[in-house]
């Protein structure tokens, strides 16, 4: 079986202001969607969420605070999963919870060096 | 060896009088432990002919003379007796030891003791001896249950379904593996425990298991290896350092199961699912104790598989609570994060039904790619039972050929019945 990352991106912006209440149920959604993939056997590395400021270092030495004004989706988070075929792989992130907040899930299979 | 192996005949054959085989369960570990900790003698087999030795001993003075007022301190001070003449009389001294002593003062180093705590001590330093990583977990648990558990080679083979030769052959191997990599029982170091404590956690979990969800149908024999678990697992949360919080979370986990084991067994030796279990049948005092050792192993920020398989028992012995199965998902769904396993991914399929619908478990299930266990067919004829009775036979047909467990097949033939039945009355 091959590797591949899966890179969750949304439009910060656009995110919708959680309740509590909503966001232990968003909880749930990533929990039983990433745990589906898990109890198939599929999962490599469940990954991490990411802060949501950051820097970009430039080739000219200039260095501005995240990618954020030059486009509108930022990265949130990753995971690690393993499937036969880059098909296979997009089949398992179609559950991803953060398609139904207008973000998208980037497949990219693992190059080992 | 040959001694000890004589003895357990003999055991065998005073079954009428209790008092022995008993004893032997109990005491024969505890005074191996000892003589070999204290003596840090070469052979294992040295401290295990001392032990079989007192034993005999016993037998003869005891069938004539009746047993003494305290037994085990009788067997404490023969096995003392013997172990100064093995230095006294027997010529080839082990180097060694030799010098061992002459660094001690020769009557302090005799003047080892049967104390509570040197038995917990030797026993905690021989849980780390046997539970080598060197050796396969099939083969520590065989071990353990030998050395540290007192069972006879009859009996392993007994928990294991397994042939007593099988049994030998692998006790041999694994007995040789431990030499071969210079097997001895120091004072422990902190750094010797860190590395390995989880394989030493993996065994007595395993151990437990073996008890728990044995393939033999003998109820006394899971008992003891359930308790057996229980008793050294214990052991690792009274030492200062082993007393960590995963240990509590294992021992609240076995307080917790055990709990259950008289109602999971109906009179018939039918396995009773927890829904229809009589709760009369639970044992409160360990749900009590698994409550007390789950609080202790709360205290950390670490979550290890047996904390979140302690909280899953925990949960199975509360009584109905709204939120219960979604407590119970979200926390299959952690354990299947931190470690995949079949059993795992199809118990987290049977929460996931339980939360949202049949329907959807099914979709869950066919995911799995499990096709060749016998659990995820009968768990999909539990979850078509209601809606395609077909479908649902047709698992539970498929579950009972792939089983292994006698009492399971019965358990699903009823099953299969009662839906038979169910659809010729239309």
């Amino acid at each position: 079986m091959k590797e591949f990352l899966l890179v969750f991106r949304a439009d910060y912006k656009t995110m919708p202001k959680a309740s509590p209440e909503e966001m232990q149920a968003n909880t749930q959604k990533w929990m039983n969607w990433i745990a589906g993939i898990a109890a198939q056997g599929k999962l490599v590395d469940r990954g991490n969420r990411l802060v949501n400021t950051g820097n970009v270092l430039k080739s000219d030495g200039i260095i501005s605070d995240g990618p954020y004004t030059e486009i509108k989706e930022s990265i949130l988070g990753y995971s690690l999963i393993k499937a036969d075929s880059l098909e296979e792989a997009t089949e398992l992130a179609k559950g991803c919870p953060i398609l139904s907040f207008g973000g998208n899930v980037e497949i990219r299979e693992i190059n080992a060096m | 060896m040959i001694a000890l192996v004589y003895l357990q005949g003999l055991f065998l054959f005073m079954q009428q009088d209790n008092l022995i085989p008993h004893l032997f369960r109990t005491e024969y570990s505890k005074i191996v432990a000892v003589l070999y900790h204290s003596f840090n003698l070469k052979h294992l087999e040295t401290a295990e002919d001392i032990a079989s030795e007192t034993f005999l001993k016993a037998t003869e003075v005891w069938s004539i003379k009746g047993p003494p007022e305290n037994p085990a301190g009788w067997l404490y001070t023969v096995a003392k007796n013997k172990t100064k003449d093995y230095f006294k009389h027997n010529a080839v001294v082990e180097r060694q030891v030799k010098e061992a002593l002459q660094l001690n003062d020769v009557e302090t180093a005799h003047d080892f003791d049967f104390s509570d705590q040197n038995i917990a001590d030797s026993q905690l330093a021989m849980i780390f001896a046997v539970c080598n990583p060197g050796n396969s977990a099939e083969a520590q648990i065989c071990l353990a249950l030998q050395i540290l558990c007192g069972f006879s080679v009859e009996e392993i083979a007994n928990a294991f379904l397994t042939k007593t030769e099988t049994i030998k052959k692998r006790l041999q191997r694994a007995r040789a593996n431990l030499r071969n990599g210079d097997f001895q029982i120091k004072i422990l170091s902190e750094a010797e425990i860190k590395t390995r404590l989880d394989s030493v956690l993996k065994t007595l979990y395993l151990l437990f298991n073996e008890g728990y969800f044995s393939r033999t149908n003998n109820q006394l024999i899971r008992k003891d290896l359930c308790s057996e678990a229980v008793r050294l697992t214990y052991i690792l949360t009274e030492n200062i350092l082993t007393n960590i919080p995963q240990a509590h979370a294992l021992l609240a986990l076995m307080c917790f199961q055990s709990s259950r084991l008289d109602a999971r067994i109906s009179d018939k030796g039918e396995a009773i699912l927890m829904d229809n279990q009589d709760r009369n049948l639970w044992n409160k005092e360990l749900i009590e104790k698994g409550n007390y050792y789950l609080v202790n192993a709360c205290q950390g920020n670490e979550i290890s598989k047996y904390h979140l398989e302690a909280m899953l028992a925990y949960w199975h012995t509360t009584p109905t609570d709204k939120n219960k199965w979604q407590h119970i998902l979200q926390l299959y769904n952690q354990l299947i994060i931190i470690e995949y396993s079949p059993v795992t991914a199809l118990n987290r399929t049977f929460a996931f039904a339980k939360v949202y619908g049949h329907e959807k478990g099914i979709k869950e299930a066919e995911k799995l790619n499990l096709d060749e266990h016998a659990y995820y067919h009968s768990l999909l004829g539990y979850m078509h039972a209601d809606t395609n009775i077909d479908k649902a036979i047709h698992h539970y047909e498929k579950a009972v050929a792939l089983t292994g467990s006698r009492i399971e097949k019965q358990t699903l033939s009823k099953e299969i019945k009662r839906l038979v039945e169910k659809r010729a009355a239309g």
